[in-house]
């Protein structure tokens, strides 16, 4: 039996790099030391050795931000009618029934309503395993019933984002979300419902170029990958090598971009004390 | 996944010639039924779907044609066999690589001649003075921005530039906006918007520049805090797709009230170059990634997502662009009249409306 494995997988459709690890150890990707998986367990899924913040999946977000993991999702029975009938390598609609066997969403998003250190909250946390996090008709349409919701009860509300962006596969629609979801903050702004826009590892595309930088505050967690452009678009637009750390949450903060890039155990009590200051 | 494969390829490697007989027939089996099908499209250009699964059918017979050429001991009348089946897939190939209308239409958005936002600017409207500057960190010359005009009345002009000549692409860096472009167009908004002066923007942009300076000068949030800004600005805004619409590029001056769209323009989240390379891994699959992006005016009306397609003169905007100007013309003007009707309060409900409603295209599971 192997007591270790790191598999590195194949290409998502992002072309991100998914890292599967099975058995009681893993290997860091960043500092290379082999970790107990109880240990990075325990830590939220932070390298106890070097801080980097692994992914995690939309449930386990929301286990760490609401209280005693007690939460009431909502909308979550919204299915992609395949607009386009997209059809490349593979059909858009198998990639979707993958996805949705894989992680038991019908899309990128869960809606859920629950307490933050004893403050009632609403969350949307998006799922990067459901094809790379990206935004079409869906998830543009529950994003915004919890705008709307937030906005009707008066409840602060908070994204956390991981997307690559908006999803090529329904074309021009996804794109439409980004408006759709854009107007909706501006209401919510207007009736002064807090909005904490949280931005993880990655928030690229249209993600970012709509609801994730739209938070009265933006906050990251530390080495995300935030931007517009993906880096290998700007490379080969630029014919250039990236800087290092170009993109990465300090980058960002460092150009002014960000409020905050807080540390994953950080998150839940610096979003408490944002609510208390931001609550009437 | 390469796993997989080179296992296929081993297992092929050690099958008896016999076998190699039987795949050989399998794959002209399949290839004759991919003609049949070709054939009987009976030269429908836009049943695309057809063709783009012919493609990737035909890909998928020449490949085990491949394969079986790399197998050892095979007798002339198979190679024979072989090379036949080659010739009759290339055969077909290269109908495949007629352009479709749509990619015509694209050539079209993209025409070198076609008339430019300046070039509108010059003809539609009178007294032009070009308003520059963020107040942050520069001009951009990518967007273009002025009040100016339009039959008489004042109005604030926004667009996107490419530039004609060489020089002035450099300059205008091909028509692709940085943060700044976006703050830019704006702020000159909050201006028409503080004296009740109507929004005229002009899209044809290939999107939001790509680049280490845009990045680090927030070109997510400029186009963030534009479409947030479009939809509560308390002036009527009539948008126009004169050419490309480059996804969140040309969305962040394209949250109007109007949004019309000429008849051989684009609008796309993604270009059909980048769509291919991403999800064909070859963008020269472009003219596929287009047909299936589904992103012509008409596609664009069909979805709901624009107001109304503007007719251009016959082969395109630049073989009249005196007569391409005035029917753009006639169509900002019929709808800037309509829209200066409505008041503020309705107009800004509707506009919020219109967005809400648009591409909704989900099912509810019981
Ligand atoms: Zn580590």
């Amino acid at each position: 039996m192997a007591w270790f494995k790191r598999q590195s997988g194949e290409l998502d459709a992002t072309g991100e790099k998914k890292v599967r690890t099975e058995g009681l150890w893993v290997k860091c990707e960043n500092c290379r030391q082999i970790i107990w998986k109880k240990d990075l367990e325990d830590n939220l899924q932070v390298c106890p050795k070097c801080e980097k913040h692994f992914r995690i999946d939309a449930r386990a977000r929301l286990a760490q931000l609401l209280d005693d993991d007690q939460y009431e999702t909502f909308d979550g029975n919204l299915v992609s009618t395949d607009p386009l009938q997209f059809t490349d390598l593979k059909s858009y609609s198998s990639r979707l029934a993958q996805a949705q066997a894989e992680t038991g969403l019908t899309d990128a998003v869960i809606n859920a309503r629950g307490k933050l250190n004893g403050r009632p909250v609403i969350v949307s946390a998006m799922e990067y395993s459901f094809i790379g996090g990206s935004m079409g008709a869906v998830v543009g349409e529950v994003i915004t019933r919890a705008i709307e919701e937030a906005g009707r009860t008066k409840t602060p509300l908070v994204i956390v984002s991981a997307s690559g962006g908006a999803r090529m596969m329904e074309g021009v629609i996804s794109l439409m979300q980004l408006a759709k979801i854009s107007a909706a903050l501006a209401r919510l702004d207007e009736a002064r419902v807090p909005y904490i826009s949280v931005l993880t590892d990655p928030t690229t595309g249209g993600v970012t170029a709509s609801f994730a930088m739209l938070g009265d505050l933006n906050l990251a967690e530390p080495g995300a990958l935030i931007g517009f452009a993906g880096p290998r678009v700007i490379e080969q637009t630029i014919r250039q090598k990236l800087p290092q750390g170009f993109q990465r949450s300090e980058f960002l903060l460092e150009h002014g971009m960000l409020d905050a890039v807080v540390s994953r155990k950080d998150l839940k009590p610096y979003i408490a004390r944002a609510l208390d200051f931001m609550a009437a | 996944m390469r796993a997989s494969s080179s296992r296929g390829l081993s297992t092929a490697a050690k099958a008896p010639v016999g076998d190699s007989m039987l795949a050989l027939s399998g794959a002209e089996f399949l290839l004759s039924m991919v003609e049949a099908r070709w054939a009987a499209r009976n030269g429908d250009t836009r049943k695309m779907d057809s063709q783009l699964k012919t493609q990737q059918e035909l890909e998928k017979i020449a490949e085990q044609l491949a394969k079986l050429e790399a197998l050892p001991g095979q007798n002339e009348d198979t190679r024979g066999q072989i090379q036949q089946l080659h010739e009759r897939v290339h055969a077909l190939e290269s109908q495949l690589a007629v352009p479709s209308a749509t990619w015509l239409k694209i050539e079209l958005a993209r025409h070198p001649q076609r008339p430019h936002t300046l070039e509108y600017i010059e003809r539609i409207f009178t007294d032009w003075s070009e308003i520059h500057g963020d107040r942050g960190f520069g001009d951009d010359p990518a967007m273009v921005c002025g009040m100016a005009r339009f039959r008489g009345e004042e109005v604030m002009v926004l667009g996107t530039e490419k530039g004609r000549d060489t020089k002035q692409r450099v300059f205008r860096n091909f028509g692709l906006p940085n943060p700044e472009g976006y703050r830019k167009a704006l702020r000159v908004m909050k201006i028409a918007e503080k004296f009740s002066r109507p929004v005229i923007s002009l899209v044809d942009v290939t999107g939001a520049n790509p680049g280490v300076g845009a990045e680090e000068r927030g070109q997510a949030e400029a186009i963030a805090r534009n479409l947030r800004d479009m939809s509560r600005l308390q002036v009527p805004i009539v948008t126009a797709i004169t050419g490309e619409g480059g996804s969140g590029g040309a969305l962040a001056i394209a949250v109007a009230d109007r949004v019309l769209m000429m008849e051989n323009a684009m609008y796309s989240v993604i270009s059909p170059e980048a769509c291919a390379a991403i999800m064909w891994r070859d963008s020269s699959k472009k003219e596929f990634a287009a047909e299936a992006l589904h992103i012509t005016a008409s596609d664009l009306d069909r979805f709901g997502c624009i107001d109304e397609i503007i007719r251009e003169p016959e082969g395109g905007a630049h073989t009249d662009p005196a007569a391409a100007a005035e029917l753009l013309a006639e169509s900002l003007h019929k709808n800037l009249v309509q829209l200066k009707t409505i008041p503020i309060p309705q107009l800004l409900a509707a506009r919020y409306d219109k967005f809400r409603r648009m591409a909704q295209f989900f099912q509810t599971e019981p």
